[in-house]
């Protein structure tokens, strides 16, 4: 029987010839992730078991990326909780403020992702990852705990849909851009336990900054995980960050799908989504007159270097309104110095942007630029549900960094087109 | 194993951030977290609901956030099962591996309404309104998902599984 990419990864891990559709495998994980938030749930889980040892120390990632650096006195007492865990267990991978990144560009770029891996993490967005070839998905604390004691996680092999890229994006058109559109298309559970297999040739024009940002919001479809296939493109990237040699699975040619969509990159528009769901999304002609109070660039949707370059392009020399208060967070180190060399955070403060530390704080509505009732954000982030900012009250738009700087100029909904360089 | 109450009735994408908004996610005591629990859905949730009661929604409740929070706070406010048309899948797992008995039944849904007083067997996969007198099958859980729940949640049964 033919399989898809993402049941071949399954099937290897779990040693077995063939998985279909629906089949419960117990498979070997070659990562297990956490953050500050789920964490210390799983901790409490794992002591359940009554073992000292996690599985292998090489293999857990732990992350404090949501509520720091530390926002409050519990926040920093769940943290001490990890830190301490981490310590006591000699996990290899726990990243201390200083060196902490948003988890889901901090793994990739420590080498922590290899193509053909099979991962889970107690976050949401953890399949992020399928943009370099692996099988990622995002699981809860309890599952987490199992793993960290047995390196094992059960799943329910997933169904696949297919995404055929064709053409390139245009100008100000963005990976944020087509998935948003895919979501919007198929609706906030239109990929409920299935797999995302984006192929086409129009693949090659997307580069990995774009791709790590079309898996991660796969979840914002229900997927279980989003994937893309092992090219030049994710070879280039492998080989500057991890050491392991790629595993490459390749959809079998007569792989089932239960339904294939042809998109051609060159007919999208910049892409909004509305309150209070991501796929209640809007091309930027169809947006109207949305005046907005804060900006947000970065997260582990958008918080790459590409997307600070994009966004430096657009603000370059020119002042945000100032009845907005314009945040940027590069989502790691490595990128904030980057970004430093680049002259980019320099373009954004000259502008009147704020750049903050590495964190998830905003995006969540944890700190560092929560909304009050009745104001509205535009944000590079993946959520706008209810009170996901802030307040209940308040309101949250998804775009790609092009539309939020030049949203960020303007003080309404904008599109970068119309922004003069 | 049955249980019974009176249903609290939401709609579609009721989505983990309403069940347990972040400004809350401090703290992984689970009865600080029920506190709080559908919030800013349902601000009077808190105050109504009574042991035993029953969570009815339309599909893909509990999508968004892996926050395992989210079926804590409602299995720790009281709420005996969740019954809705479909789940987010993260939630799904989260509500078994930490047992909180959730049930997929679309034509349940359309016949509960809010307040209405519901019952679920669920060795059987029966819902019934008892205020109505409607009766349904749900699909019971697969057999897999039958032993890890009969072994109390998935780290009893790795326990006997795997690790032996």
């Amino acid at each position: 029987m033919s399989m898809t990419m993402s049941q071949k990864i399954l099937a290897a891990h779990a040693n077995v010839d063939q998985v279909r559709p629906g089949q419960l495998i117990m498979a070997d994980l070659d990562l297990v992730l956490g953050n500050d938030i789920t964490s210390p749930v799983a901790i409490k889980e794992f002591a359940k078991f009554g073992i000292d040892a996690v599985f292998d120390t090489s293999k857990i990632a732990l992350v404090p990326d949501h509520f720091t650096p530390n926002k409050d006195i519990k926040a920093a007492q769940q943290c001490k909780m990890m830190r301490e865990f981490a310590y006591d267990k000699k996990i290899e991978h726990y990243f201390e403020i200083g060196q902490m990144g948003i988890e889901h560009a901090l793994l990739p770029e420590q080498g922590l992702v290899n193509a053909g891996d099979l991962i889970i993490g107690a976050d949401s967005h953890t399949c992020t990852y399928g943009a370099l070839g692996a099988f990622s998905t995002g699981v809860g604390s309890t599952d987490m705990a199992a793993a960290m004691a047995t390196g094992k996680a059960w799943f329910k092999v997933p169904s696949a849909l297919c995404f055929n890229l064709t053409g390139k994006l245009p100008p100000w058109v963005s990976g944020k851009d087509l998935i948003l559109h895919i979501i919007g298309m198929i609706g906030v559970d239109g990929a409920l336990y299935k797999s995302m297999e984006f192929t086409g040739e129009g693949v090659a024009s997307l580069n990995i900054d774009d791709r790590f940002t079309i898996c991660n919001m796969a979840i914002e479809a229900g997927a279980k995980n989003g994937i893309f296939g092992v090219d030049g493109v994710a070879i280039a990237y492998l080989g500057a960050h991890c050491k392991r040699t790629p595993l490459v699975f390749q959809a079998d040619e007569d792989a089932e799908y239960e339904r294939t969509y042809d998109i051609d990159l060159a007919t999208l528009r910049p892409t909004v989504a509305f309150p209070h769901l991501p796929d209640n999304t809007r091309t930027i002609d169809e947006v109207g007159q949305i005046k907005i109070d804060q900006v947000v660039i970065g997260s582990c949707t958008n918080g790459r270097i590409s997307d600070l370059r994009i966004a430096a392009k657009i603000l370059k020399g020119k002042k945000v309104n100032p009845t907005v208060r314009t945040i940027v967070f590069p989502a790691t180190q490595e990128i904030y110095l980057q970004a430093m060399d680049e002259g980019l955070l320099k373009i954004f403060v000259q502008a009147g942007a704020v750049v903050s530390t590495p964190t998830c704080g905003p995006c969540l509505g944890g700190h560092m630029g929560i909304l009050a009732e009745g104001e509205r954000a535009v944000a590079t982030t993946n959520r706008n549900f209810v009170g996901r900012m802030g307040h209940p009250q308040s309101e949250v738009y998804l775009a790609s960094p092009a539309v939020a700087a030049a949203s960020a100029l303007t003080g309404y909904i904008s599109n970068p087109e119309s922004i003069e360089e | 194993m049955k249980a019974q109450g009176k249903a609290f009735r939401y709609g579609e994408n009721v989505d983990t951030d309403v069940i347990i908004p972040a400004r809350y996610l401090n703290t992984s005591d689970a009865k600080e977290l029920a506190s709080h629990c559908m919030e800013d859905l349902d601000a009077t949730f808190v105050k109504k609901v009574q042991l035993g009661d029953i969570i009815v929604a339309e599909r893909n409740f509990g999508c968004g956030s892996s926050r395992e929070h989210a079926p804590l706070a409602i299995k720790t406010a009281g709420i005996s099962c969740v019954i809705a048309s479909s789940f987010a899948r993260i939630f799904y797992r989260n509500a078994i591996n930490i047992g909180l008995p959730i049930m997929e039944c679309e034509a349940a849904v359309a016949g509960i309404k809010m307040g209405d007083n519901v019952s679920v067997e669920f060795t059987k996969g029966v819902i019934t309104n008892e205020t109505t007198g409607e009766r349904w099958s749900a699909e019971p859980f697969p057999p897999f998902i039958q032993k890890m729940i009969s072994a109390d949640g998935l780290i009893q049964y790795l326990q006997q599984e795997v690790l032996s």
